[in-house]
Formats: structure tokens, sequence, C-alpha cells
């Protein structure tokens, strides 16, 4: 039962400054599904998402309580080494952002961070890679172009891709698709599909049709709490606490 | 955890390298004040700052009074504020108000041109150009004098006045000027009632820098205006300020003379005077980005 | 009507007062254009002053202005440029960073003279490089370093955020990420930046007086530590100090020409590609 959950959070708290973003956060995070978290913008979701591989670390004066235990080891504790956690923890993030480098200097990015010189490997992993995000057909015959020439979908996949060379057990979203037109976000949301089955990967989303189509449970959010948390189906049909059935139904935010 | 020490290692020697600005002010403050100690021990705090009278040469009586070049240095830099404040704030108007895009892609550019001309080629048009036209319109045997030196002043300090009041008038709200012209005030109204007024702070901060590089401005003044080390009693007289009389007479004192020891001394008074005109001009763009 | 008059008298005064602005700058270009051209040829650039300075060209003040304004920028650039990437990428809010800060703007603010006798407190006299090109160039960096922290730090703050982020959110490490995905982005407007301070060093003419600029040299420098002509010490020298000042103006003219082509080309260069830089990374 217990390796079943690749997270689980136990009462989080955090602040920026003295705001508090987060207030009691309790949740487990299963293997190999999606977990989808929604809300109104300023609900604390994407906060949440960033404590997960540590990315709140970097804006000065935030503050957190708690833990959040991954595989069984909360990773706020003293020894944890923040760059092997954000290397088992990838993220993807709502604008997609290659960096001004070639399409496969961009994917190389990580491992060769992490010290993959060898080149035959290296290109290996980047072939892998860009065949898993779905991209690989669409740039095999231009490698070396700048990924900045790629289109806002394609952008997001190599996003992916990069993310995924590095090997990561789960998978941060931080909603994906926000910035793309309806076509390009079907291919991610396909691509989330096919993913879920080597990774666990956590959805940021503003779209409920988005959660409701993708993901396996959800996870609701209002002024930094979390109201419910439980199957996606279970969500969306069937709510038990009054604010989410307002929510879902559109009744505010 | 080797990874670690070697990031905080990295970090280090970034802040050994920013913390050199620090060491370098301190470290002028320390030169100047431990070169001007011997001299003020020997001339005494009250020859030095109340006598006008600077004979460091002389054979019957030996003075080190700087007060006229203090009196010298204010003169020129308020007569060359006369002429940069109203044109310069004027200018910045004019860039941020109501020149077209175009115009202000050219115009800043040549602003920063007018900045980055050497002090000395002002300095030497002070001597071949200003002058003589000084002397002529004013009837002088030579034009080498308070007023040349404030105008060049001028010249120089007016780049650091107009970008920084652009700066200063650009950043105020929108919402300020929409609703004194909902109104019904006319543009220029608007303008002289509410832009500037509330970009004062930020005005008043520009000024002050441009005032500080007119005080500590050498080869301008040292060249045009004419060098005479007594206390000024015109625009027309010559004078001397106390960054032409360290430039002039350095070159030729010897090391380690009360004369060497003044000179130095001269130059901690310059410091402390930029250092708290700058001081001031800090304080008051601070509270007015606080405002923001 | 009135109002309507008194709008239109005051925006013209606020034209007029640009316009003024302009007159004054082109003033300057044309006078020294037009009176110091004719002085100017491969010999008056190539070849070394001669019967006391009132013939022959201003070589050896060419060369000594570069040779110190190389000094200059292998210490001012390489520091402003690390002090930068501190404030920039790793320096957190606190009396540190503020007091660092504050130290720039006033160093930005200590007159030139001040400088140069500084230089002689410590290169000259102290550290006893004597008057020299090393003297000099190390009292110029000095100078110019907080133009090239300020430049370098504006350069650092064009790279986007996400650049950063996406990089640490692979598990690189905070310098990684600094080397190979925010520098090499930023490099060329920390340069471009680093570069209008080395110009503006290389017109200045009182941190060197004392430092080892040389009123005439019948020799090219041959160390660091030699004495050395420089172009503005040199129109300084022609201007004023010169026994016969009017025999030596045209030369004056052709030294001040040759002085602001340099310092204004160098200028112009690095204004128009900051500014391509600044709209290239915009999003």
């Amino acid at each position: 039962m217990e390796n079943q959950y690749k997270l689980e959070v136990k009462n989080l708290d955090f602040y920026y400054d003295k705001f508090q973003a987060l207030n009691d956060i309790n949740m487990k995070v299963p293997a190999k599904k999606i977990t989808a978290l929604i809300g109104p913008s300023g609900c604390g979701k994407s906060t949440f998402l960033r404590t997960i591989n540590r990315m709140n670390d970097l804006i000065e004066n935030t503050h957190l309580t708690g833990e959040v235990l991954f595989d069984g080891n909360n990773i706020y504790a003293e020894k944890v080494d923040v760059v092997e956690l954000r290397k088992k923890i990838g993220m993807v993030f709502q604008q997609p952002n290659p960096f001004p480098k070639s399409i496969y200097d961009n994917i190389a990015y990580g491992p060769r961070m992490h010290g993959l010189k060898n080149k035959e490997k290296l290109e290996e992993l980047v072939v892998e890679s860009l065949k898993k995000a779905a991209l690989f057909d669409e740039v095999k015959d231009r490698l070396d172009k700048s990924a900045l020439s790629l289109s806002g979908g394609q952008q997001q996949r190599l996003c992916i891709a990069r993310a995924l060379a590095v090997k990561p057990d789960i998978l941060l979203m931080d909603e994906p698709a926000s910035a793309l037109d309806p076509v390009a976000t079907a291919k991610i949301e396909d691509l989330i599909a096919d993913l879920k089955n080597n990774y666990s990967i956590v959805i940021v989303t503003h779209s409920m049709q988005q959660a409701a189509r993708v993901s396996d449970n959800t996870a609701f959010f209002l002024m930094g709490e979390l109201i419910e948390y439980d199957t996606t189906e279970t969500i969306f049909e069937n709510p038990s606490d009054q604010r989410t059935e307002d929510y879902i139904t559109g009744r505010f935010g | 955890m080797r990874r670690e020490i070697r990031e905080k290692a990295i970090e280090l020697f970034f802040l050994l390298n920013s913390l050199v600005v620090i060491i370098v002010l301190i470290g002028i403050f320390y030169i100047l004040l431990s070169n001007s100690i011997p001299a003020f021990r020997e001339i005494g705090l009250n020859e030095f700052f109340t006598s006008a009278r600077w004979n460091p040469t002389s054979f019957s009586k030996i003075e080190y009074g700087i007060l006229s070049k203090i009196v010298s240095t204010l003169m020129i830099t308020f007569g060359a504020m006369i002429f940069a404040v109203p044109l310069g704030v004027a200018t910045a108007a004019y860039l941020s108000e109501i020149a077209d895009p175009k115009v202000r892609q050219i115009l800043k550019p040549v602003i920063e041109i007018l900045a980055g001309i050497p002090s000395v080629v002002i300095g030497f048009l002070g001597i071949v150009l200003l002058g003589p036209y000084i002397a002529r319109t004013f009837n002088l045997s030579n034009g080498l004098n308070a007023l040349n030196g404030a105008i060049l002043l001028a010249i120089m300090s007016l780049p650091t006045i107009i970008s920084l009041s652009e700066d200063a008038i650009s950043a105020v709200p929108k919402s300020y000027k929409n609703a004194s012209l909902a109104l019904g005030a006319s543009r220029w109204q608007t303008l002289v009632k509410v832009t500037i007024p509330s970009a004062l702070s930020g005005i008043i901060a520009a000024i002050m820098l441009g005032m500080g590089r007119a005080i500590g401005e050498t080869m301008t003044v040292l060249m045009a205006t004419g060098n005479a080390p007594r206390m000024p009693s015109s625009i027309f007289s010559s004078l001397q300020t106390m960054t032409a009389t360290i430039a002039i007479e350095l070159g030729e004192v010897p090391h380690h003379t009360t004369h060497y020891y003044a000179l130095f001394a001269i130059g901690l008074v310059l410091f402390v005077m930029t250092f708290i005109v700058n001081l001031v001009s800090d304080i008051i763009l601070h509270k007015y980005q606080e405002v923001e | 009507m009135a109002k309507d008059l008194k709008e239109k008298i005051g925006f013209f005064t606020l034209r007029l007062s640009a316009l003024l602005v302009l007159l004054i700058l082109f003033i300057i270009l044309f006078d020294i254009i037009t009176k110091g051209i004719s002085v100017i040829s491969w010999e008056f650039l190539s070849t070394a002053p001669r019967r006391n300075m009132t013939e022959g060209g201003i070589f050896p003040a060419i060369y000594g202005t570069f040779l110190v304004t190389i000094i200059t920028a292998f210490v001012s650039v390489p520091l402003g440029a690390f002090g930068a990437i501190y404030l920039n990428e790793y320096a957190k809010k606190g009396w540190i960073t503020r007091l660092i800060r504050m130290a720039i703007r006033n160093l930005a603010g200590v007159p030139s003279i001040v400088f140069g006798l500084f230089g002689v407190g410590i290169f000259v006299v102290l550290f006893d490089f004597g008057p020299s090109i090393l003297s000099a160039g190390l009292t110029l960096a000095l100078m110019t370093l907080p133009i090239t922290i300020t430049s370098s730090e504006e350069a650092l703050k064009t790279v986007p955020r996400s650049y950063r982020d996406g990089s640490l959110a692979l598990g690189a490490t905070k310098w990684q990420t600094i080397k190979n995905n925010v520098l090499p982005v930023a490099l060329p407007g920390m340069l471009t930046g680093s570069i209008l301070g080395l110009a503006r060093a290389a017109g200045e003419t009182a941190p060197i007086l004392f430092t080892g600029a040389a009123f005439f040299l019948p020799y090219l420098p041959d160390s660091i530590f030699s004495q050395f002509m420089a172009l503005p010490y040199h129109l300084y020298i022609l201007a004023t100090q010169h026994h016969s000042i009017s025999t030596v103006r045209p030369i004056a003219y052709g030294t001040a020409l040759v002085l602001i082509t340099l310092v204004l080309i160098v200028n112009m260069a690095a204004i128009i590609v900051r500014n391509k830089l600044r709209n290239k990374y915009k999003r």
C-alpha cells in the first residue's frame, strides 16, 4: 500500500512574507497516475505545485512549514540536495520556455549538466526523449536549428522532452496548455495521457474540461485551502462540498 | 556535498568582486584622509578653511587658505545650474511629453553622445570658441572667466540632468495626467501643474547629480576659467576652483611636503562635498521610488 | 483662447530648449570637424611630434591612450562583470547589497581629479608603480567600475527569468545555470556596456595627469612601468601649456578631432548594438 503513493503532503503551510498562501494542505499523490489541481486563480494551486520541487525556494521572503514526503522522505529535511531532487521531479512551465539554443542542445542541456559527455549516449537520449514527447518526427531533420523557431505547441512539447531527458519520476506541469491553441492543446493532452504509463504527473489547470479529460484524481483548491480531493469522476459528478459544486458548475470564479 | 561547497565558493568569489566597490570607496577616503591630516596639523583648520589666500610658494609668507577656491567652485557650479536646470528640465519635458517617439529615438542617443564628449575637448572649445566670443560680447581683454566656466559646466551637466529628469517625468502615472485632462485642463496646464510637480523629487535628484558632476569637473574649468587664485568678484572674474588647483599644482610639488598634503586636503573637501550632494540626491530618489 | 495661447507658447519654449541642446552639440562637432579635418593625414596619425610639437603627428599619444585603455579593460571589465553577476544573480535584499549599491552610486559621483589623487596615493606612491601605464590604467579602471558594473547588470536583467527557472528545474546548479544559460545570452550586452565605460575612460585627463601621462616622450613606452603620452593630455598641453600656443592650434584641433572621433565611434557602435540587444529578448 505504501508504495503506491509517490508524494505525501502533511500539514503544509506556505507564506509569502506575511501572506499565507497555503493553509494546512494534506494530500497523497498516487504513482503513475495523473493528478489535477484546479481552482480559481490565486487559490494557491501553482504555489502548491512549486513546493513539490522546491522552486519556491528561489523566491525571497517565503516560508514553509509541514512536510512533503517523496517516496517516504521529507524533501524539506535539512540534508536534502535540492539539485538531486529537481532531477527526480521535473517541471513544465506555463509559458513554453525553450532556451535560446538548438533543439538538440535544449534536450541535451539537463543530461550534460549532470555529467553525461558520451556523444552516442547523449544522442540516443535526445532522440528517445523527443520520441516520448511525440516531437521527433516533426523536428528530426532540424535538430541543429534554434528551438525558438518552433511553434508554441512544439516548444511546449520540447520543454516536456527536455524534462524527460533527465529521467524524472514525477512530472509537474503548471497550466502547460494555457498559452496554446486548441489543436496544440489536444496534442499536449494526448501526450500527457501517454506519459502516465511511466511517470507520476501533477498538473495545474484552469480548465475544468482539461482536468476532466486527462486526470485520474482531482484536487480542488480555494483561497489556499484544499477543499476536496477525490477521483476525478467523483469531483465532477458527485462532489461532497458545496463550494466544489459551485466551482464545477461555474457558479463563481 | 562537495558540489554545495563549490557552489558556495563560487558565490563567495562573486561577492568578493562586488565588494571591491566598497573597498575602493573606503580606500579613497582613507588615502585622502591620511594624506590630509599632516596638512591640517601644519596649517590648522582655521587658516585652511577661512583664509582666502593661497600662497604655497611665497618667499615672504606661505599661506594655505582655500576659501576663495571653495567660493569659486560654488560660484561656477551655481552659475552652471542657472543655465542647465531650465534648459535641461525643459528638454526632458519635451522629450517625455511632446516629442513623438521617432524624434525621441534620435534625440536620446544624441544626448548620450553629448555626455561622451571628453571634458578636455569642452575645455578646449572654452579657450578657442567661447572665450573669444565672451571677450568680444562684453568687451573684455580675455574671456577666460567664471562665466565661461559656468556655461561649459552647464553643457557638461546637461546630459545627466536631461536623462534623469526625463526618467522622473515619464514615471508619472498616466492616470494623474488623464485626471487633470478630464477636468478640462489643457496639456500645458497638466504638465506644469500636475506632471512636473509629481516628478519634482526625481527632477531635484537629477539636478543634484548634475551639480555633483559640476563641482568635481576638472579639465573644463582648469582650461576655461583663467586660473587666478583669488576671491572672485564678478562673473567676469578669472578664478581657480578646487579641482583646478589640484590639477595644476600636484604635478609640480615634491611628494610628502605640506603643499602636497594640502592638495590632498583639498581633494578630501571635494570628496566630502560631492559625497554629500550625491547622498542627498540618493535619499531623495529613494523616497520618490518608494512612493511609486 | 488665453489658455490656448499659453499652451502654444509653453510648448514652443520646450521645443526651443531641445533644439538649443541639439545646437550646442552641433556647434561643438562642427567647430572641431571643420577646423581639425585639414590637419588629418596619414602622417599626422602615424608619426611622432617633431620640433617641439609644432610639426609632425600624434602617434605616440594615440598609442599611449590605447595601451592605458587595454589595462583599464583588463581590470574593469571582469571586475564589473563579476560584481554584476553577484548583484543580479546571488544578492538577496539586505544591508550588504544596499551598501554595495550605495557604494556604486557614490563611486560614480567621485570627481575624476580625486581618482587622480587616489591613484597617486595608492598606485604611484604606496605600491611604488611610479607614474606609469599601469598606475594610470588601474586608476581609470577603478573610475569606470561603476559604469561596467551597472551596464553589466542591466544586460543580465534582460535575460528572461524563465531561462533561469527552466534550467534550475532540470536540476542544474545555480552556477551551471548562470554559466550555461544566462551568461551566453547576456555577454554581448555586458561587453557593449563596458565598452561605453572604456570610451569614457579613454577620454579622461584628470586621473592620468599625475599617474603616468607625460608631456612629451621621444620614444614609445616599452613596458607597463613606462610613462606614456595620451590623446586627451596631449590636447591639454597643446591648448594651454605649449610655449607657442597659436602655432600649434591646428594640431590641437586635429588632436581634438581624433579624440572625439575615437570616443564617438566606440560610443555610437555600443549604443546601436545595445539598442538592438535590448529589443531582442523583450517578450
